[in-house]
């Protein structure tokens, strides 16, 4: 019966469960928990939806060697993965460092706290600056194909003494001025009130022109041979067949068209690892927040350091999604 | 609260060292990818079946260690775990089958 009865009571927090704790959890850190979950199935669908088009597309989807083949300080030299590798034990070791926070806040060390917190952040800020730093590789491209009508990508290769193909870049072989007197449409040079999308740099005619002056070249379609796992490199003859085809010089990537191949792929890359990107930078703003309050002794008034713990746990989080993007973008 | 004011500092360094390796063992396949491993698996290449599992492996690392998953309570954990572990499966179940369902429905419309 008592259940069932209001009854006037001084101890205020009856109705807020006094001080059980469910789980053995505050309500705060339960919460952040609950979020994460939430955010993780966010993530998931997002993957989810990347997983469904690449097995849709299973038999064109581009390479990820063929495709982030950047380190800084290394141009012209093909190293795939060792960036992306790189980004990824940087924020390894930036949920290190936020862990050693926490822990140190356990201990109630402030100063430990604080360089900890401090060291997060600067790895934090190191890892969203490679992203960009990925992004511009990407969005500039390095080699630039070409777009037929049938809406597929060509690439340019070249055989090398032991009869492997590399891909090529149109500025390796297209040495002509082009004679199309196309030019960028800039306010100077037209209508001050419109707007171009930045245009190629070479005129299909003039690729196309080169192309034929240069035997040893061929052509690498989108089109993944299932007993090799690599792409389809046409014959000379289909080569010059499949290039008269082109109507579109692609250089870099956008959400329309990429030199990449399939135009989804990059629509996902800039997504999903934008989406993730917005996360380590809002991670690493909540993370300044608390660095500041830790250093102004609010918690060390507070007499706990659960916050630390809370956005340590956000923060992991992020590292834990950043594990799953490298997995299935970059090896998978 | 048992854990609060014990350091558990060896623990992480030992975790980052096994986040290390893993990743390590991840690169230096991606980028080798030997043809035994590359070209031949169930359903999908045994290269990938790795790199799936070693990103759970990862993946258990940092929710147990780091996030201290194993210092909760038992149900705390579970009531997370098992709810993201069941819906992502359903998920991925259901879309990957039928993003295999669009490719084989659409693979013979296709030219190259």
């Amino acid at each position: 019966m008592e259940a069932n009865i209001a009854v006037n009571s001084d101890n205020k927090e009856t109705w807020g469960g006094g001080n059980a704790k469910p789980f053995g959890a505050s309500y705060g850190k339960m919460m952040m928990w609950f979020f994460i979950l939430s955010d993780a199935l966010t993530f998931s669908g997002f993957l989810a939806a990347y997983g469904l088009t690449r097995f849709k597309f299973i038999d064109s989807w581009p390479i990820a060697d063929e495709v982030f083949t950047h380190f800084p300080g290394l141009h012209g030299v093909h190293a795939p993965m060792y960036y992306v590798a790189l980004m990824t034990f940087i924020l390894i070791v930036s949920s290190v460092t936020m862990v050693l926070a926490v822990d140190a806040g356990h201990q109630m060390k402030q100063k430990k706290v604080a360089w900890y917190m401090f060291a997060t952040i600067i790895f934090g800020i190191i890892f969203v600056g490679s992203q960009a730093w990925e992004w511009k590789n990407f969005i500039n491209g390095s080699y630039g194909a070409v777009k037929t009508t049938e809406n597929k990508i060509l690439q340019f290769v070249k055989a090398d003494e032991h009869g492997k193909y590399h891909q090529i870049a149109l500025a390796d072989f297209v040495h002509t001025q082009r004679t199309d007197g196309r030019e960028q449409h800039i306010p100077e040079n037209g209508l001050w009130f419109e707007k171009e999308a930045t245009i190629s740099q070479y005129s299909v005619a003039q690729v196309q022109e080169a192309f034929k002056n240069d035997p040893s070249l061929l052509i690498r379609t989108e089109k993944v041979i299932p007993e090799t796992k690599q792409k389809d490199v046409l014959n000379r003859e289909d080569s010059l067949t499949k290039l008269a085809m082109a109507n579109q010089v692609v250089e870099g990537a956008n959400l329309h068209v990429n030199e990449y191949g399939n135009p989804i792929f990059a629509d996902f890359f800039f997504f999903i690892t934008g989406f993730h990107g917005f996360h380590v930078f809002s991670g690493i703003i909540i993370n300044i927040i608390i660095f500041f309050n830790v250093i102004l002794g609010t918690y060390e008034r507070r007499g706990h350091y659960e916050m630390v713990e809370k956005v340590g746990l956000y923060w992991h989080f992020v590292d834990l999604v950043w594990v799953f993007v490298f997995t299935f973008f970059y090896l998978v | 609260m048992a854990h609060s004011h014990e350091s558990n500092t060896k623990r992480i360094w030992i975790v980052l060292i096994y986040l290390t390796i893993l990743t390590t063992v991840e690169v230096a396949l991606g980028i080798v990818k030997p043809d035994w491993l590359h070209l031949h698996g169930l359903g999908t290449s045994w290269l990938n079946w790795i790199f799936i599992i070693l990103t759970l492996v990862k993946a258990y690392f940092i929710a147990w260690a780091f996030m201290h998953l194993e210092g909760e309570k038992k149900w705390f954990r579970r009531s997370v775990v098992w709810t993201a572990v069941f819906l992502i499966s359903y998920l991925l179940f259901i879309v990957l089958i039928e993003g295999g369902y669009l490719h084989d429905t659409l693979k013979p419309l296709v030219k190259w």
